[in-house]
């Protein structure tokens, strides 16, 4: 499907392009995209060797197994093929509470810790596990208790009460967690092995 | 509310130093070399990071080359009779397709509406709620997967943009009940 989708991006993007007369438009954007991605993970690089650098220490000291204990019951219930000691729990709970607090910095280090784990556990290292599109579904969706980065957006554009849309949010995010779970249970009951 | 939310925002705040603290604190306790075992972790950072640049790359390419070109807006358009059949305001109809693809595309056309309706409008609320709702999925995927050398993607990609689709409707509608 991905191949796909990248393949429909591009051929559709540049069809239009030719009839449209935007091919110089097109060019530059090419480049532009290249440039963009490479400077979005430098920004990366520093979250990510400081979240890898405590939860070395943190899986030294028996830290995220013990977050992986308190958090069992409902765990299981979402990720059952899990082994209730292994560290891929404690990297997944700390990802999802940055994701719920707003802290993108630390999200997606986490959620690469958490996928490194879980890449420990995975039979066939090319494919994704049940585990992996579960931690993927759940990030894609994410109950979101602090919207920070739109928070600050409105009280840049003067509004008088930014926090406004938290209710909102947190609704719509707790409908998409629930719709994402089930969807991602349904969709396990119907691939192989 | 505004304790509530006052608490929250504490907690935001608080959560990362106070993780820097305790996360060293308690190995120092359970005897682990708390500043070796962080330089060992941390040498990880870079190298983790730049398995992730073709995957990312790529995915950036072909995004750029379709909104440049035009494609994505007139996507918008054949689209926009079944977005007016479901009462969707039609302002906030980009986001439907831009939000998936593009997070900073996304956020400069949610701060374009804010500033054109006021952040305190209808729309103002609408779009940001969808903005907080919805997810950059192909970056995640790009990013998530790409970091582990994932190939093979399954059905993530079609959950993830489930899941963004259940989000941007269920925006739509909790907002239409709050703020109308």
């Amino acid at each position: 499907m991905i191949n796909l989708l990248w393949l429909g991006l591009i051929f559709t993007g540049i069809i239009v392009a030719a009839f449209t007369g935007q091919m110089d438009k097109v060019s530059e954007a090419i480049f532009q995209g290249t440039s963009d991605s490479v400077q979005i993970l430098l920004k990366l690089i520093g979250p990510m060797a400081l979240w890898l650098g405590l939860m070395n220490i943190a899986q030294k000291s028996g830290l995220t197994e013990l977050i992986g204990k308190l958090i069992k019951p409902v765990f299981r219930l979402i990720f059952p093929d899990i082994p209730e000691d292994h560290p891929a729990a404690g990297a997944i709970i700390m990802n999802m509470s940055a994701n719920m607090l707003g802290l993108g910095n630390s999200a997606t280090p986490l959620g690469i810790k958490a996928m490194q784990e879980l890449q420990d556990l995975n039979s066939e290292s090319e494919r994704a596990s049940f585990a992996m599109c579960t931690l993927l579904a759940l990030n894609t969706s994410s109950i979101t208790l602090i919207p920070a980065t739109i928070i600050s957006l409105r009280a840049v554009t003067g509004s008088t009460n930014p926090a406004a849309i938290l209710v909102s949010t947190l609704m719509a995010t707790i409908f998409s967690t629930i719709t994402a779970l089930l969807l991602d249970k349904i969709f396990r009951l119907f691939s192989r092995v | 509310m505004i304790i509530l939310l006052d608490i929250l925002q504490k907690v935001s705040l608080w959560s990362v130093p106070l993780l820097v603290l305790i996360i060293p604190l308690y190995g120092h306790i359970k005897g682990v070399k708390v500043y070796e075992s962080f330089t060992e972790g941390a040498a990880e950072g870079f190298t983790t990071v730049i398995k992730i640049i073709p995957y990312l790359l790529a995915m950036m390419v072909a995004i750029s080359v379709f909104r440049a070109s035009g494609a994505m807006k007139l996507v918008i358009r054949l689209l926009k009779p079944l977005f007016d059949s479901l009462n969707i305001p039609k302002e906030v109809v980009p986001l439907f397709f831009l939000r998936p693809l593009s997070g900073s595309g996304s956020l400069s056309y949610v701060s374009q509406l804010l500033n054109e309706y006021g952040p305190d409008s209808f729309i103002g609320k609408l779009a940001s709620t969808i903005q907080g709702s919805t997810e950059t999925t192909f970056y995640i995927i790009a990013v998530y997967f790409g970091a582990i050398g994932i190939k093979k993607y399954r059905y993530a990609v079609t959950v993830g943009l489930l899941a963004d689709l259940a989000g941007f409707f269920a925006a739509v509608f909790i907002c239409k009940i709050l703020f109308l």
